[in-house]
């Protein structure tokens, strides 16, 4: 109480030191984890009993492998640029220290997640992160955003329609989406207790091929229910975008680089189970595959800045999720995709927050225009990002998204199907993500009188500096063009297992120009309606009939609204008129009634003359006598 | 000349019926009374009956506790009769249906 005042504005740097530390300590463990060999590195730090009932014994262990080593750095490392950024970022908020002690939870939950050796711990750390990201969504629940129609005017005068976003019905839509994929988690620890009769990992592994097939599905289907929940797959998607109504560091934080990842680390970690169910594994491809398209198509309608990421990350994640359905091949292209893209669109968020931090937090892309002279770091270090989430050959994404395509034109079948899906979205990508550089940070000024954009105070500038260069050099660093036997897969290979054959060089080649060739395109068609000083504005009003559906999401909040709101509502109201009213009430007074009548006519026996009484003894006791003489 | 146990319950059963048909068929509550006093005692009549064909004192003790049962029954019955009529100024027991439901 009595440093009260003053930790309070120390409370971003105590908070960022703490991450730091985290940091330095998974360096350091995963130092100690490489002086192993390959075998060894698998590490199981026993913890105390935590709930013992019955057959049920789950034990607070932590594992330190590979996998848990990649996780844990990717958030540490991540979120300490991302906290650093923070404390730029939120200065001037009343809460800051209440924000900073939030996003440290979410860490320490997220640490949770990926360290965890059993399925119960690593349930905590993920109901935590859950937590944390209802309540960093809903951090600004007093703030009312407007967006403009997409179809309105640019920057004149008054928008002809506006839509009221805020932050507390977005958390809650995150939290309930969250919720129904955690009832997948449940119950598939309840299957996976039931037929192997523990939660830890090496038993349950141990024990995954065993397992029936069907058996082995329905876990798999509801883990996976589980990463569509929170890694925002399709169906469950929906919150990501309307998540964005959080603090940007959050949005970049939770909903880029770590959490929205947990699916994909989930699905990794328990790959034994999802490799005992082909269906399943099918299942993670084609859904992976789905959302990758559905989401950069959404992104090309969005205007909000943060709205295009969030959808470009839900399409990402589709192909994390396709590498790791994949098996074997993939799995090791699904983490790298995870790591780069962590990098690339972590970047990508702290520019959008460094954009909007210098434009009177604006997000509309409409508003913006010519940033370029006025942001020049933020500026460059987008471009960095830029080029790694679309492919430019040598960058980050270009190698993980190559390898993640690579992977699914090697497995067949049904995977050069998909490729081909994967590489329609690669061109997409580059559509939508040069949409929204051209229309930030080229062409003519179009924010409103009186703006002065400028650019961030470098503690904000310093985290997008080493986020573009990670977002340069990571897939080079990791990796070897061919994506055979990359540093990366190397360093997995005791975990997630090694594939069973490599591609051949020439084969891989081809992959990858198709895929940059399709990126080349969809970047130069953004260039075309977008660079070039064409009225694209025109445009989007001529053909509205083609915009509508893009800027409107696709209708898919609409489909959610028509099935919970008015088919639920129906639901409801039929249950409370129909069944309750009628059926229950029927039922309950219809006893009381029976009970009434009954009474009614009993207490008319009830006559008050003594002498007819009498006469019922009489007769009783003739009954009796008679009974009692003429009993056989 | 003998006469049998059979006649003895003969005039037992009479008896019990002309006080069965008194309760059922008198308002007034004293002959109601009195008719309960004759069923008593009709029943009496046929315990010692029983007692002396049987060669047993039980039937014997049964009519002396019968008797002074009865004998505290009317003291109480009497006792409410007096005040009802006190209350109402009638002995009709078809009066008396506060209880009537």
């Amino acid at each position: 109480m009595l440093f009260g005042q003053r930790l309070r504005a120390l409370a971003g740097w105590i908070a960022t030191l703490a991450v730091a530390a985290a940091f330095v300590i998974a360096v350091a463990a995963l130092l100690e984890l490489l002086s192993h060999s390959g075998e060894e590195r698998t590490q199981v730090l026993r913890g105390y009993e935590w709930i013992t009932s019955g057959d049920l014994r789950v034990a607070f262990d932590l594992r330190w492998d590979p996998l848990s080593a990649l996780m844990a750095l990717i958030v540490t490392g991540v979120s300490s640029l991302i906290h650093l950024y923070s404390i730029g970022y939120m200065e001037h908020d009343e809460r800051r220290e209440t924000f900073f002690s939030w996003l440290n939870l979410f860490v320490a939950s997220m640490l949770v997640l990926v360290l965890a050796q059993n399925f119960l711990v690593m349930f905590l750390g993920w109901e935590g992160v859950g937590l944390c990201s209802y309540l960093l969504v809903g951090f600004w629940f007093n703030r009312r955003l407007l967006v403009v129609n997409p179809l309105g005017r640019l920057v004149e005068g008054e928008p002809d329609d506006t839509r009221e976003v805020w932050a507390p019905p977005a958390a809650k839509k995150a939290f309930l989406a969250n919720r129904i994929g955690d009832v997948g988690f449940l119950l598939a620890m309840f299957l996976i207790f039931a037929t192997t009769g523990s939660l830890d990992f090496n038993v349950v592994f141990g024990e995954a091929s065993t397992l029936a097939a069907g058996t082995a599905t329905a876990i798999a289907l509801l883990l996976f229910l589980a990463c569509t929940g929170k890694s925002a797959q399709f169906p469950l998607y929906v919150w990501l975008p309307d998540a964005m109504a959080g603090p940007t560091p959050v949005s970049a934080l939770i909903h880029a680089a770590t959490m929205v990842t947990a699916g994909v680390f989930l699905v990794a970690r328990t790959h034994t189970i999802f490799e005992a169910s082909g269906t399943a594994q099918t299942v993670v491809v084609l859904v992976g595959a789905g959302t990758a398209l559905l989401g950069a198509l959404i992104a090309i309608g969005q205007d909000d800045i943060k709205k295009i990421l969030a959808y470009s990350t839900i399409s990402q994640l589709g192909y994390m999720f396709i590498g790791v359905g994949l098996g074997p091949i993939g799995y090791a292209a699904g983490m790298f995709h995870l790591v780069t893209h962590a990098f690339f669109k972590a970047q990508l968020f702290l520019g959008a927050g460094s954009v909007m931090h210098g434009n009177d937090e604006d997000t509309d892309i409409k508003h913006f225009g010519g940033l370029r002279s006025a942001m020049p770091i933020t500026f460059w270090t987008t471009m960095a990002a830029w080029a790694a989430i679309i492919g430019v050959p040598l960058t980050a994404g270009f190698y993980s998204k190559d390898q993640v395509l690579a992977a699914l034109f090697e497995h067949g079948g049904i995977g050069r199907l998909v490729w081909v899906v994967g590489v329609l979205t690669a061109g997409l990508t580059a559509f939508y993500m040069s949409r929204y550089v051209f229309l930030t940070f080229f062409g003519e000024r179009r924010w409103p009188e009186g703006r002065h954009p400028h650019e961030s105070p470098p503690l904000m500038t310093l985290p997008l500096i080493v986020l573009a260069v990670l977002a340069l050099v990571a897939g080079f660093a990791l990796s070897t063009f061919t994506g055979e036997g990359g540093r990366l897969q190397q360093f997995l290979e005791p975990v997630l297992g090694a594939p069973e054959e490599h591609e051949s060089l020439a084969a891989a080649f081809w992959l990858s120009a198709a895929a940059t060739v399709m990126a080349a395109t969809g970047a130069t068609g953004a260039w075309l309606l977008y660079g070039r000083r064409v009225d694209w504005m025109a445009l989007r009003r001529r053909y509205a009939g083609a915009w509508r559906p893009l800027a409107e999401k696709l209708y898919v909040d609409q489909v959610y609204e028509f099935f919970t709101v008015t088919l639920g509502g129906a639901l409801a109201a039929f249950l409370a008129r129909t069944v309750d009213q009628r059926g229950i009430d029927g039922a309950v007074n219809g006893v009381a009634e029976l009970v009434g009548d009954a009474a009614r006519s009993g207490r008319r026996l009830q006559s008050g003359l003594v002498r007819s009484y009498a006469l019922g003894v009489l007769g009783g006791a003739v009954l009796i006598v008679a009974f009692l003489v003429f009993r056989p | 000349m003998r006469v049998g146990p059979g006649a003895y319950l003969l005039l037992s059963a009479i008896l019990f019926a002309i006080g069965v048909a008194g309760v059922l068929i008198r308002r007034n509550a004293i002959v109601v009374f009195m008719c309960i006093e004759l069923m008593l005692n009709a029943v009496n009549l046929s315990f010692i009956t029983f007692a002396k064909t049987n060669g047993s004192l039980d039937g014997q003790v049964l009519a002396f506790f019968v008797m002074v049962v009865a004998a505290a029954e009317v003291v109480v019955g009497l006792g409410i009769l007096v005040a009802i009529f006190r209350k109402r100024s009638s002995t009709s027991v078809d009066d008396v249906n506060l209880l009537k439901g």
